[in-house]
């Protein structure tokens, strides 16, 4: 289970996006994870044949239990002496197994009650491979297996039968878990663990018998909904001593009045509620924070705006937003005392620029995914991206990197209407940029007052990497491009 | 267009660029920012929505035109 960001401490296969005996390269999608904050695809860190899947659609599991194993292809293994063919080179995010789980053990016991000898060196590189050792013929002395004997039966299982079981080692997995297993689609799940619909209990009509979204709505009550629990669906507990704290940040949305919630996503926002809530008081105990503010002129920004979009289709129209996350995002490539991570007391600079871009979602809450390299696109592909950013981010659906590549954030709650937000910084990022609302201002310009289109940016940054010099520089500077719109 | 439709076109783009948005909430004065919590990015796909399903291309000048609900309506009725 990979961290996707740095408040999860755990998450819940809800899709498996591959199969065992699928040949995934590094970088496919195999998998689905609901995390407190939204369900995102995760991808795999290596290639190989996903042997197993170690957790079930539904698990929840803390970060960093292997949740399948992948076997390398013979293709690839690294030669003899043979360390680690299927070991997660990342150690933050093992999707392997590199040692068998105490509950299911294989490779050591397989052999037993064949009699076959298998050396140890042997039965590593079969373990490794996933080979069942007793199923191999040895060829060696004494019908001893040998290392080529276990790389042929790999090869051959690889290349003949992709799919079936003996490409996964001994144990295909826990029994009893299938029993557990529904068939289901993602949308019925989701649904399910919103409203406290246990899958196991509801008829399938889908195909196969799988649990459908009808199905699920069907199993509940109509008046019965809101007397469900949807906290027992939720494994997650903040840590004790860490009181979500609502007003440690501006929400626009968790206590907007007459926003129906409905009973639905209670449960996700309140999860959600709790994990931001942790993030931030962590946030506030361990970050001394400084703040800043200064009014931008945004005379010629709103100008150059308004006059290219006139010459646009709706599609490919700009929003303000566009222009100040462009403007940000080059100013922290060129002070990057506000771009990157403060982890184990010390700060690493991001050369790349990965700006947060905190979204409101509509049951209440927020998350903060990555528009990846921002300081690097044009204002019109910022613009698609961030419109397929924040609707996937709506939607629940955001991939593993974007929610762990964030080098600074910014929030725009301006565009609801307030006039300055003062954001808290995103454990381990360094500064969260906020802007507020762009209106029209008196503003005196050489001995002369005039009218302007103006707004308030603020920063938030981390005293222990940079002071108010710096990060007034970084929103003088903020200021300064936005003067040339035309060459952001 | 007559008002009829427009209101119709208009509940149905709504409907679609936040579909949380209850139709009961959909009253003349409901604004589309503040009240039906509709953020720039939402309001540019209204309008875009709004262009594909009844022809009527909603000019950035004309936005305060179209803040509210019966604004939008309006507009559409009289443009489309």
């Amino acid at each position: 289970m990979p961290s996707l960001g740095a408040d999860m401490e755990h998450g819940k296969v809800v899709e498996w996006l591959v199969k065992p005996g699928d040949y995934i390269h590094k970088g496919d999608l195999v998998a689905a994870v609901d995390t407190d904050k939204t369900v995102m695809d995760i991808e795999s860190f290596q290639e190989g044949v996903v042997a197993e899947f170690l957790v079930d659609i539904g698990d929840t599991v803390d970060v960093g239990t292997p949740i399948a194993r992948i076997t390398a292809t013979p293709a690839e293994l690294p030669p003899p002496p043979l360390t680690s063919g299927t070991i997660s080179p990342n150690a933050r995010s093992p999707l392997t197994a590199k040692e068998p789980t105490p509950a299911h053990p294989r490779g050591e016991a397989a052999p037993a009650g064949h009699g076959a000898k298998v050396p140890p060196p042997v039965r590593h590189l079969a373990h490794t491979l996933g080979v069942d050792v007793g199923r191999i013929s040895g060829s060696g002395t004494d019908g001893e297996v040998t290392r080529a004997d276990v790389e042929r039966a790999a090869a051959a299982s690889v290349t003949k039968a992709p799919a079936a079981p003996p490409v996964v080692a001994e144990t295909p997995a826990a029994p009893a878990a299938e029993t557990h297993r529904v068939r289901s689609s993602p949308l019925a799940r989701r649904l399910a663990a919103e409203l406290g619909v246990e899958l196991q209990a509801v008829a399938g009509t889908g195909p196969g018998g799988a649990v459908t979204e009808e199905d699920v709505l069907a199993a509940v009550p109509p008046r019965g909904r809101a007397a469900k629990e949807p906290a027992a669906e939720r494994p997650a507990e903040a840590p004790p001593s860490d009181t979500p704290q609502p007003e440690a940040r501006p929400e626009p949305l968790a206590e907007a009045p007459g926003r129906k919630q409905p009973t639905a996503a209670g449960g996700k926002a309140e999860s959600l509620r709790q994990a931001i809530g942790a993030l931030m008081s962590r946030s506030k105990k361990e970050i001394p924070h400084y703040y800043l503010s200064t009014t931008l002129d945004l005379a010629a920004a709103m100008a150059w705006m308004q006059a290219a979009n006139q010459q646009r289709p709706v599609s490919s129209r700009l929003v303000p937003s566009a222009l100040l996350l462009k403007a940000t995002a080059v100013a922290a490539k060129e002070v990057p005392d506000m771009n990157g991570f403060f982890t184990k007391g010390t700060f690493q600079p991001s050369s790349s620029v990965h700006l947060g871009v905190a979204v409101a979602l509509r049951h209440g809450g927020l998350v903060a995914p990555a528009l990846h390299d921002a300081d690097t696109l044009t204002l019109e592909e910022l613009m698609v991206q961030l419109r397929d950013l924040v609707g996937r981010a709506r939607a629940g659906r955001l991939q593993r990197s974007e929610m762990a590549d964030p080098t600074i954030t910014v929030t725009n709650l301006g565009d609801l209407g307030v006039e300055s937000v003062y954001g808290v910084i995103y454990p381990p990022q360094v500064a969260m940029v906020g802007f507020g609302k762009v209106l029209e201002q008196p503003w005196a310009h050489n001995g002369m007052l005039g009218i302007r289109q103006a707004a308030i940016a603020t920063l938030s940054a981390d005293h222990r990497v940079s002071d108010g010099l710096r990060g007034g520089r970084f929103l003088a500077r903020i200021d300064e491009l936005l003067q040339a719109p035309e060459k952001l | 267009m007559n008002e009829q439709d427009a209101r119709q076109a208009v509940e149905a783009a709504i409907g679609k660029v936040a579909p949380d948005v209850e139709p009961e909430d959909l009253e003349d004065g409901a604004r589309l920012r503040q009240d039906l919590e509709l953020d720039s990015l939402d309001f540019l796909r209204l309008v875009e929505v709004i262009a594909e399903g009844t022809g009527v291309d909603i000019p950035e000048a004309d936005y305060p035109a179209v803040a509210t609900v019966a604004g939008l309506v309006t507009y559409v009725a009289g443009h489309g």
